[in-house]
């Protein structure tokens, strides 16, 4: 099949079933907006009302003007950022020590953090439950925030991505004086900014939608993050104010994200093409 | 070393101290604080008393538990088999460089940035009997919809379908990235000796991504191993229990029933079930390359 030259187009049959296949995939989005666009009451008992019009923005008014989803936007995107950026700046550090230089039990605190790889979170979130109730970190920002630092992805990454730079670089700057900081800083980790925009993407990602920790840490509704605060609204369905409303918070949650995937396509595609290699 | 002198030297630790002071707090010591909760009867606020192997005894003994892990594995072999064959269909047929594979690309990747809550929305206001999209359809068609989320039979099949709708993505790019990595000469020599498609792919293509194929199956194992999210907010893990995961299993006796030491060795049981999945198919993989 991949013997085609990757310039032919598609041919006809495969075309069809791609078709076929992107339909499945669109159908339930495109089914969710049209949901998120009709009035909650005209739903009310015939959600195949959806399929004609008239149509609505009220839902979204009225998300806008709900003091709750927009505090959760809020703390999704304090969370993410901050995780994002906490990822970033350790693993550079980590992955320039690794890489470049020489300290006592390097190799073998380099095998300590590719451990990491293979611990599921199940193994671990009961007892940090247990710490951060002890430290008193739940319902806080940095409670959301501190479980998603300690990735040994990012750190395994910036650490391949530092040694494929040349040597004669750092030769240079040390002949010239400049101190180990001075390295780092001004001359490799600007070559690095492809890295760090991947590994940025995809730890914000990560950090957006994760789930499991954000459910058992936040318990009062102020800091619940977006993905929490869904759940919650989806669990009462009863009493929200409607299928629509549901369906319209979907889709406000759904934008950041969709945008950072757009924005950052390229880094993405590059990024998976790397794990791959390896 | 060229640089010499202990303050040299110690540099390097500084660099890397900030996360390791983080990993081994919030991570690996938790991991081990984990271990030892397992061994007590322990609930979340603080109550200790050692019972060494009782919770894994009683796990063992655990209808819920074995319904749990049952369920599990049959998500993980539901999902993982069709999700890696499908992406690597889409894979095949997305690999070139046009517009119109492009478009596809984005398409079948878009479900991927959704987080777990939007896509369990979603696909609960299209498989409920009462407001769902397929009930709507079905009403047209004159038929009665189907109960996906409340049929014991039908349950665990519906969270297989949200689950590879809403994963897809990751796999195709691997699968991509790994086609990309296949020399186009090897292609042109198997075209030159009129080697038909099927015998391309299986002599050529498939060894070429065979570690690509184990990443996928590895990365997809652990992950529905792991499966919760869907499970929790499609179904509560019902009806009678018949979609519980072992994840949701856990969380329900932490946080419903506040058993922590029973929570955690639960936690620890999948713990090995995941290290010995890995490890079994990375051997199977490799003991492959070794034979042939």
């Amino acid at each position: 099949m991949s013997a085609t030259s990757p310039r032919a187009g598609l041919s006809g049959p495969v075309l069809a079933l791609l078709l076929v296949g992107a339909a499945v995939m669109l159908t339930p989005m495109v089914w969710t907006l049209l949901l998120s666009v009709k009035s909650n009451a005209a739903l009310l008992g015939d959600s195949g009302a959806a399929l004609s019009p008239p149509y609505t923005l009220d839902n979204y008014r009225a998300i806008l003007a709900d003091r709750l989803t927009s505090r959760w936007l809020l703390n999704s995107l304090i969370v993410s950022l901050g995780t994002t950026a906490g990822v970033l700046v350790l693993s550079s550090l980590a992955g320039f020590a690794f890489a470049r230089l020489e300290f006592p039990f390097r190799r073998s605190l380099f095998l300590f953090v590719l451990l990491g790889l293979a611990i599921p979170e199940q193994a671990v979130i009961l007892p940090r439950h247990q710490l951060f109730a002890t430290l008193g970190l739940h319902n806080s920002y940095p409670g959301l925030i501190l479980p998603g630092l300690t990735g040994s992805f990012g750190v395994f990454f910036m650490t391949q991505y530092f040694r494929a730079i040349p040597r004669d670089l750092d030769e240079a700057a040390l002949l010239d004086g400049a101190s180990r900081l001075r390295l780092f800083w001004s001359v490799l980790l600007p070559l690095t900014i492809p890295a760090q925009a991947t590994l940025g993407v995809f730890t914000f990602l990560a950090s957006w939608n994760d789930y499991w920790w954000p459910l058992i840490s936040a318990t009062t509704s102020d800091y619940y993050t977006l993905t929490v605060g869904l759940a919650s609204a989806q669990m009462n369905y009863a009493q929200t104010s409607g299928l629509g409303f549901l369906m319209a918070q979907a889709v406000f949650a759904s934008v950041p994200i969709l945008i950072v995937y757009i924005v950052f396509q390229k880094q993405i595609v590059r990024a998976m093409a790397g794990t791959a290699v390896r | 070393m060229k640089s010499g002198g202990a303050p040299r030297r110690l540099e390097g630790l500084a660099f890397v101290a900030p996360f390791l002071l983080l990993y081994g707090v919030v991570l690996i010591w938790p991991l081990l604080m984990g271990i030892g909760i397992s061994f007590h009867r322990a609930d979340l606020f603080g109550a200790r008393e050692w019972i060494g192997l009782g919770n894994y005894a009683t796990a063992l003994a655990d209808p819920v538990v074995h319904q749990a892990i049952g369920n599990t594995l049959l998500l993980a072999l539901l999902i993982v088999p069709p999700l890696t064959a499908l992406a690597l269909l889409l894979a095949l047929a997305l690999n070139r460089a046009t517009r119109g594979a492009a478009v596809f690309r984005g398409i079948f990747f878009s479900s991927s940035v959704l987080s777990v809550t939007i896509v369990t929305l979603i696909w609960r206001f299209i498989l409920t009997p009462d407001a769902g999209l397929l009930a709507v359809a079905a009403d047209a068609l004159g038929r009665e919809p189907l109960p996906f989320l409340s049929d014991q039979a039908l349950v665990i099949p519906a969270i297989a379908i949200t689950t590879i709708w809403w994963s897809l993505g990751f796999p195709i790019m691997l699968f991509l990235a790994g086609l990309q990595q296949v020399p186009a000469d090897v292609y042109e020599a198997a075209a030159l000796d009129r080697a038909g498609r099927w015998t391309t792919f299986r002599h050529i293509t498939l060894p070429a991504i065979r570690r690509t194929l184990l990443l996928v199956v590895m990365l997809q194992t652990v992950g529905q191993l792991q499966l919760f999210g869907q499970a929790q907010l499609l179904t509560g893990g019902g009806p009678g229990g018949g979609s519980r995961t072992i994840v949701l299993a856990i969380f329900e006796v932490a946080f419903g029933r506040w058993e922590l030491g029973y929570a955690t060795a639960l936690a620890e049981i999948l713990f090995a079930m995941i290290l010995v999945v890995t490890l079994l198919q990375y051997w199977l993989v490799t003991r492959r390359e070794d034979a042939g």
